[in-house]
């Protein structure tokens, strides 16, 4: 069964799941309103939510790359200089243990209601992932390749080069696809705390209004968007990794 | 094949030493590998036949001793008084090909991570691809080789490097009984010259390679040769009085593995 045969029995599972919630507990649409519902709100407001969707999307985008560029040279640093590891391996840690929700705030304080401070919030839940995955990867190099490459004479940067880090990059794919599938969360955290366009602003705004079926529309293009980059990198990390174990 | 300035040297291992943690595996032991000529190395399984010969191939450095609980200590020189880092090329059993690079590019490793790839190289490369009878597989990937091909890979990798030492561990013993013949033949062929240590479980490809055959045995260990060895390698396995050889070098091993019993 392909992915597509399986992801349309999978969200008509849902749908019907959700429509059957709906009727069985006569829910008004204030609490959860039916999936036709949604579905119009999201065909009224299409050209809205559109508008709003670009400027999440660049957040995401930006946020991940600029993730992985600080993550794979956090990762990278600490590798080839190891007693460096131990500096900043707490930063890292304190990283990922700040509440993003509670920092965003300051966040927007800090780099104002643009794009910058939610394409931080972004980086900030990216960089532990990608960081660590790389990391890990980088530690864990066959030691026979090490044994034959001290064989041949190499210079340790070259070792670096030409075989730890292609044999880290199965472990950065692995952290890079957690990445995608976060990044979008990090930049509609960022869009909720202040905001003035993107889905993460135009749900709180529904919420705010009452428009429940306007925010189950923007969740909707949130949860696609997120499948569709995810599908895209995943496709795009398998055949650039092609020598990843499962393969 | 081999470089014509480096004549092979014999090495000359000394009071080498080996302990992990506080079991002592060898001590004071002592022993020379003939120049030009393949040593077989045999003996029961956890005796430290692999450590020595990463020892031999100054792979054990104190970083790593430390980390893998182990104590050595040997003098190991050549007679060439030239160290033996330099020239020395290294097979595992593991054929360690990197998969991401194809057959060509494996073989062209040592030139990559030296920073001294030209193209004179690729084309040396190719040659001795051809020669262990790959040159319809320059350009195919590890995982697209079969189990003997990845081994013929790692043999013309092992080649390429052209040092007149060549240190062997129990190189073919993952391979199925004919590829694993086919791939002795070769491998006698062109290492030919060359200082060679093969470690091994099997005595008929100890008796088929080499011009000398050790055996390591005992706690802490010594080594002995066992067999006068006199005819040209690779000897055939009709060769007369070879099977007597490896009945008797037979013996000799189970009577060793019985003593550990």
């Amino acid at each position: 069964m392909n992915i597509f045969t399986r992801g349309i029995i999978l969200l008509s599972g849902l749908f019907i799941f959700w429509q059957f919630l709906v009727s069985a507990f006569q829910l008004p649409p204030y609490i959860l309103p039916d999936p036709i519902t949604v579905f119009k709100a999201w065909y009224h407001n299409r050209i809205l939510i559109m508008h709003e969707a670009i400027p999440t999307l660049l957040e995401t985008l930006l946020g991940l790359l600029l993730g992985t560029i600080l993550g794979c040279s956090t990762a990278l640093l600490m590798a080839f200089f190891r007693p460096v590891t131990l500096w900043i391996l707490p930063i890292l840690l304190i990283s990922q243990a700040l509440p993003t929700f509670a920092i965003a705030p300051l966040l927007v304080i800090w780099f104002g209601y643009g794009l910058t401070s939610k394409i931080i919030t972004t980086i900030l839940m990216l960089f532990f992932p990608i960081t660590s995955a790389f990391h890990d990867g980088l530690k864990r190099t066959e030691l026979g390749w090490l044994d034959l490459a001290k064989t041949m004479n190499a210079k340790k940067w070259r070792i670096f080069w030409f075989i730890r880090i292609p044999a880290a990059l199965p472990s950065l794919a692995s952290g890079l696809r957690v990445a995608t599938a976060i990044a979008p969360i990090g930049a509609v955290i960022g869009e909720w705390v202040g905001a003035s366009h993107g889905l993460g602003y135009l749900m709180l705004n529904a919420n705010a209004r009452m428009q429940i079926d306007l925010m189950f529309a923007a969740l909707f293009t949130i949860i696609l968007f997120s499948l569709v980059l995810y599908f895209i990198i995943n496709k795009l990390l398998t055949a650039a990794v092609f020598w990843q174990p499962e393969n | 094949m081999l470089n014509s300035q480096l004549i092979a040297p014999s090495i000359h291992i000394k009071h080498a030493f080996l302990a992990f943690r506080d079991t002592v595996l060898f001590d004071n032991l002592n022993f020379v590998l003939p120049a030009g000529k393949i040593t077989s190395l045999l003996g029961p399984s956890g005796i430290g036949k692999s450590t020595l010969l990463r020892l031999i191939a100054n792979l054990i450095t104190p970083e790593i001793a430390k980390r893998e609980n182990t104590t050595v200590r040997a003098a190991i020189t050549c007679n060439n008084n030239i160290a033996i880092s330099a020239q020395v090329a290294y097979m595992a059993q593991a054929d360690l090909l990197l998969p991401w690079l194809t057959a060509r590019d494996n073989v062209l490793l040592g030139a990559r991570l030296r920073g001294l790839l030209t193209s004179d190289d690729t084309k040396r490369a190719e040659l001795i691809l051809q020669q262990v009878g790959l040159n319809h597989a320059t350009n195919l990937l590890p995982n697209e080789l079969s189990g003997g091909m990845k081994q013929r890979v790692a043999l013309a990798r092992t080649l390429f490097e052209n040092k007149p030492i060549v240190l062997m561990d129990e190189p073919f013993s993952a391979l199925d009984t004919i590829t694993r013949y086919k791939l002795q033949t070769l491998a006698a062929e062109l290492l030919k010259n060359r200082t060679v240590l093969l470690i091994t479980h099997d005595p008929l490809e100890a008796l088929r390679l080499s011009d000398e055959i050790y055996i390591m045995s005992g706690h802490p260990a010594i080594v002995h040769a066992p067999l006068d060895l006199t005819t040209p390698t690779p000897r055939d396995p009709s060769e007369s009085g070879l099977i007597e050889l490896q009945i008797k070098l037979l013996h000799e091993l189970t009577r060793l593995q019985g003593e550990r019993i």
